[in-house]
């Protein structure tokens, strides 16, 4: 073995060289522009190049030798899981770029800061989905995060916008500081840092039962993952910094971080933890009904259509957390095909939220689709049908991923669970069928301007399609779940 | 030619429609002409191919036919599993029919929107035609919710002025009730390790299972039958949707309440069914006797047809769990009788509307001086609704009474249940009589005095070729019931032997 083997970090070697580069580029072309001007044309040659970086990094791990391989002293780890994740992880985000199109430039923020924050930020979700140790835990976990607080007040001259940043980077930082803590905690009492050796000492037939202090610091850890993930009690940060960060943004945090923080999240229970069921079980089924209850029925008064995604978001978590729940094999590529499912909708969802534009305003007010089927009938469709696959109706893609979620927790014997899932996802039927309501049934408002963006129309066309084709081709998204489960736990 | 697969191609030959409907271009006039023209062909050809399942099916065999088997959702052990017996195939051909009905019947009224109106219409063929069709259980579930969603927007987009209500209580209340049905599925499913419905029905589940099972069950078909009291949903829905989606609404959907109790509730769960069906029929009386009450008290026509609509449902809920071949085929034929005459009562209450919107009774008043033709039909189904004999209505109701007679106490406690049953819901019947011959009195009889209805023209030529259909199968059905009920009794006999004579429901079927 060579000292030093980097290829299993080809994605991330690649990412971290086109931030540098394209930083060095942007810093260096912005300074011969005219001072007071932005860097406009900089912005638009800088997002497509780190759009392509994302996705070269995703085609490298999709091909990558995936025989398990650990890297940099144990800390990371590549494996099928890892690959698939970071595939789908960077793909989004690729994707959540492309929807930005016009907007910063609409907006007046189109620095080329915004695409390179963007991509640190998914060095940061490459890293995490790989993470094998609780200092590669954590490293990961910041690297993704400290972008995201930046991109959150990106429109600096915004009071809502800096006020997202800052609430965010306030509450950001106490979940660090749990997470880390967490961390010490089992460090502390179990004298390592490294995933496998600690999958050792707790593993079946480990003796010395179940330490409590490496369980406090679990919980701990947990809570942080769950800020990560917008998790209830730990969601208190979303729905305002949803509506208050920029839409582009927005659209980029709903997104592909939710994913990577569950990748991380199920890498740490189903890694070291994977015999402790009994034991992180009960705080996942709580966070998952907690979730689960609060998105669904704090999302029927919401008239702000970016908050309504917030708590939308809040509650898809928790059905993801149902599948998590279960403990089993089968419940960790349940919630892997549904937060899958859960990413493109978003995407073509905000796709939509981002073609909200009425005179060179961006509206947010649910309100303003009242009627949109009449005058754009094709962008009216593309909502309707993400809204109802949201809402989990057959035979759109949504109600596959909630069948398998509760599938797997009825599994696991935990019916009850399935029943106020199920029930909360009636409440939530609701919000979604709102949208449908005001979008068909409602006299038409002031028609919308078309967008300009090709990406966002491609990306909102790809995610509806994918939505009505999955019951037609369901197979490679379950494959690509078993496969990662499979690797996870070896 | 028996090699194609029929029961696909009859399924998603719609869909095929749709996908030329969304390629049709120009202007709006012309859209909607090639729209209209586009659904008929397509509603027609799938018709055909529906009476080729017919001509196809063995009326002699009680298994299922046409099947159909493929590679689905593999990792969840989901297949595409297709099949039909002599239960489903009477409702596939009932969903084609009436698509084809409301296309027919709505040439002339619907004028907005006339592209995705027919889009929406052939999706809900494709979707019942599958529902009715599937057997595995999974997918049964993803067509039987599918439903909602063009139904949904049928209410809301054409319907009345409280449509929007309306449409939300359609869907919320069914979805409440369907969810529950999906952790059963997912339950039973993982209980019997396969998704295939004739294997579920070969696995007994243990009793104490059984029972909460069938309550799943129950809160969803009951939702959808609908049975007093989970029924508010449906006059507000009938009221505001248009006259095809309370077509299909009355036609079909309900009838999937219905049906599911017989694929599902009966033959999976025997012992649970046998428990609770002191309680179907206690709430299916409650239904006959208090919508009936109801009815008569209703100003609305549609609202009165909608309540009428539970109170016929009642009779087969009755008989679906008297668990006797004629209690069966009674709920069967009931079926498809209010499929064809709750359909044509909403066409007949559409026509008038379409010409003077207004559905109140009052607003009516001696239409035979200048409709003739439409009071004709208008009594014709008024008497087929009643349960004259030579109709069809006849036929259920009396398969279904004197399959009641037949069930002996379950429980020694109750005597001579099925006595009691049967009376009360003949009660229902008779009052039946009274509301709908005194509406009928009060719209088509007396002098034509008001002044909105001096030039009210008759039937339209679409309007009749509409009505066509469903007169010559109420006679037909009513004269010579054979025709229907000849395929369901094998189906029937498998049914009944899947609940197991042990059972005793079954037990006291059978008893002297």
């Amino acid at each position: 073995m060579p000292a030093l083997d980097l290829v299993p970090l080809l994605p991330e070697l690649v990412l971290a060289a086109a931030a540098l580069v394209l930083l060095l580029l942007g810093a260096a072309s912005e300074r011969r522009a005219r001072p007071g001007e932005g860097g406009g044309e900089v912005a638009t040659v800088v997002t497509p190049l780190v759009t392509a970086a994302l996705v070269v990094a995703a085609v490298l791990a999709l091909v990558l030798d995936k025989t398990p391989a650990t890297v940099l002293g144990g800390h990371f780890r590549f494996d099928a899981f890892a690959a698939v994740l970071k595939l789908l992880v960077l793909l989004g985000a690729a994707a959540s770029l492309l929807l930005v199109g016009s907007y910063q430039e609409d907006e007046r923020i189109d620095r080329f800061e915004f695409p390179l924050l963007a991509l640190l930020s998914a060095l940061g979700m490459s890293l995490m989905v790989g993470a094998d140790s609780l200092l590669g835990l954590y490293m990961a976990v910041e690297l993704q995060s400290l972008p995201l607080y930046v991109m959150a007040a990106f429109q600096r001259d915004r009071l809502r916008s800096t006020e997202a940043g800052l609430k965010y980077f306030v509450l950001g930082a106490l979940a660090s500081g749990m997470l880390l803590y967490g961390c010490s905690l089992v460090y502390g009492f179990s004298g390592t840092l490294a995933f496998p050796e600690l999958a050792r000492m707790f593993g079946p037939g480990a003796p010395g039962g179940v330490p409590t202090g490496v369980l406090v610091g679990l919980v701990f850890v947990i809570a942080g993952l769950a800020f990560k993930l917008a998790a209830v009690p730990f969601h208190m940060w979303t729905p305002d910094v949803y509506e208050g960060a920029p839409t582009s943004v927005t659209a980029f945090l709903a997104a592909a971080p939710k994913l990577a923080a569950l990748g991380l999240a199920l890498r740490l229970l189903f890694g070291p933890f994977a015999d402790w069921v009994p034991q992180w079980q009960q705080v996942i089924v709580l966070l998952a009904v907690a979730s689960m209850l609060l998105g669904a029925f704090a999302g029927t008064v919401q008239t702000n259509i970016k908050r309504l995604m917030a708590y939308s978001g809040i509650a898809n978590i928790g059905f993801a957390l149902v599948g998590v729940a279960a403990g089993t094999r089968e419940g960790v590529e349940a919630a892997l095909v549904y937060m899958l499912i859960y990413l493109v909708m978003v995407l073509g969802t905000f796709g939509c939220i981002l073609a909200m534009r009425r005179e060179g305003v961006y509206v947010e007010d649910i309100a303003e689709l009242a009627g949109l089927s009449e005058r754009r009938p094709l962008m009216a469709a593309a909502l309707a049908v993400l809204m109802f696959s949201l809402a989990g109706i057959p035979p759109l893609a949504g109600f596959f991923g909630k069948y398998f979620v509760f599938m797997a927790a009825v599994r696991a014997d935990l019916v009850w669970l399935a029943v106020v899932g199920l029930l909360a996802s009636v409440v939530a039927a609701y919000y979604y069928l709102r949208i449908v309501k005001l979008v068909y049934f409602d006299p038409a408002a002031e028609p919308f301007e078309p967008p300009a963006a090709p990406g966002l129309r491609i990306v909102t066309a790809l995610s509806v399609l994918f939505v009505l084709g999955f019951v037609v081709v369901p197979g490679p998204v379950f494959a690509a779940a078993k496969l990662a489960a499979a690797a996870l736990l070896r | 030619m028996s090699d194609w697969p029929l029961l696909s191609l009859t399924i998603f030959l719609p869909l095929v429609g749709v996908a030329f409907i969304l390629f049709i271009r120009g202007a709006p006039e012309i859209v909607a002409q090639n729209a209209r023209a586009v659904a008929l062909w397509t509603a027609l050809a799938t018709f055909l191919l529906s009476l080729m399942v017919w001509a196809h099916f063995d009326p002699a065999k009680g298994g299922y036919q046409l099947v159909e088997q493929a590679t689905w959702l593999e990792p969840l052990g989901i297949r595409y599993h297709v099949g039909i017996d002599g239960i489903s195939l009477w409702l596939v051909l009932l969903s084609t029919l009436l698509t084809l009905v409301v296309i027919v019947g709505s040439w002339y009224s619907v004028h907005e929107r006339v592209k995705e109106y027919m889009i929406t219409f052939l999706i809900m063929d494709t979707l019942m035609v599958g529902t009715f069709c599937a057997l595995d259980i999974v997918m049964f579930y993803v067509f039987f919710e599918g439903i909602l969603i063009p139904m949904y927007l049928i209410i809301g987009i054409w319907g009345g002025p409280r449509r929007i209500y309306s449409a939300f209580k359609f869907f919320l209340y069914t979805l409440a009730g369907s969810v529950l049905f999906l952790v059963a599925i997912i339950a039973m499913a993982s209980e019997a390790g396969t998704t295939s419905i004739p294997e579920i029905t070969r696995h007994e589940f243990p009793v104490a299972m059984q029972m909460w099972l069938w309550l799943a069950l129950f809160a969803s078909f009951a939702v959808k039958v609908p049975m007093w009291p989970f029924h508010t949903w449906l006059p507000d829905a009938h009221v505001e949707a248009p006259t095809g989606g309370s077509v299909l609404l009355a036609g079909v959907l309900l009838k999937l309440g219905g049906y599911g109790f017989l694929r599902f509730s009966l033959p999976m769960l025997p012992e649970a069914s046998a428990f609770f069906a002191p309680l179907v029929f206690a709430l299916s009386i409650v239904a006959i006797v208090y919508t009936s009450l109801v009815a008569l008290a209703q100003t609305d026509m549609k609202k009165l047809i909608a309540y009428s609509s539970v109170a016929h449902m009642g009779i087969v809920t009755i008989g679906c769990f008297t668990a006797n071949p004629l209690g069966l085929t009674g709920a069967l034929v009931q079926m498809l009788s209010h499929g064809l005459v709750s359909a044509a009562l909403f066409m007949v209450v559409g026509v008038v509307y379409d010409r003077i919107h207004s559905r109140e009774i009052a607003a009516y008043g001696g239409l035979a001086e200048r409709m003739p033709v439409y009071a004709t039909l208008f009594m014709l189904f008024m008497l087929a609704s009643v349960g004259l004999p030579g109709t069809s209505g006849f036929v259920g109701e009396i398969l279904v009474i004197v399959g009641i007679f037949n069930v002996t106490p379950a429980t020694p406690a109750i005597p001579a249940q099925g006595s009691w049953v049967a009376l009360l819901a003949a009660t229902g019947m008779v009052l039946g009589a009274a509301y709908m011959l005194w509406v009928y009195r009060r719209v088509i009889f007396g002098a034509l005095e008001k002044p909105t209805l001096a030039a009210i023209r008759d039937l339209r030529l679409n309007e009749v070729l509409a009505f066509a259909p469903l007169v010559l199968l109420v006679i037909l059905m009513g004269v010579y019931p054979s025709i229907f009920t000849d395929p369901m009794i094998p189906s029937v006999e498998r049914v009944l032997a899947e609940i197991g004579a042990s059972s005793p429901i079954r037990a006291a079927a059978v008893a002297p």
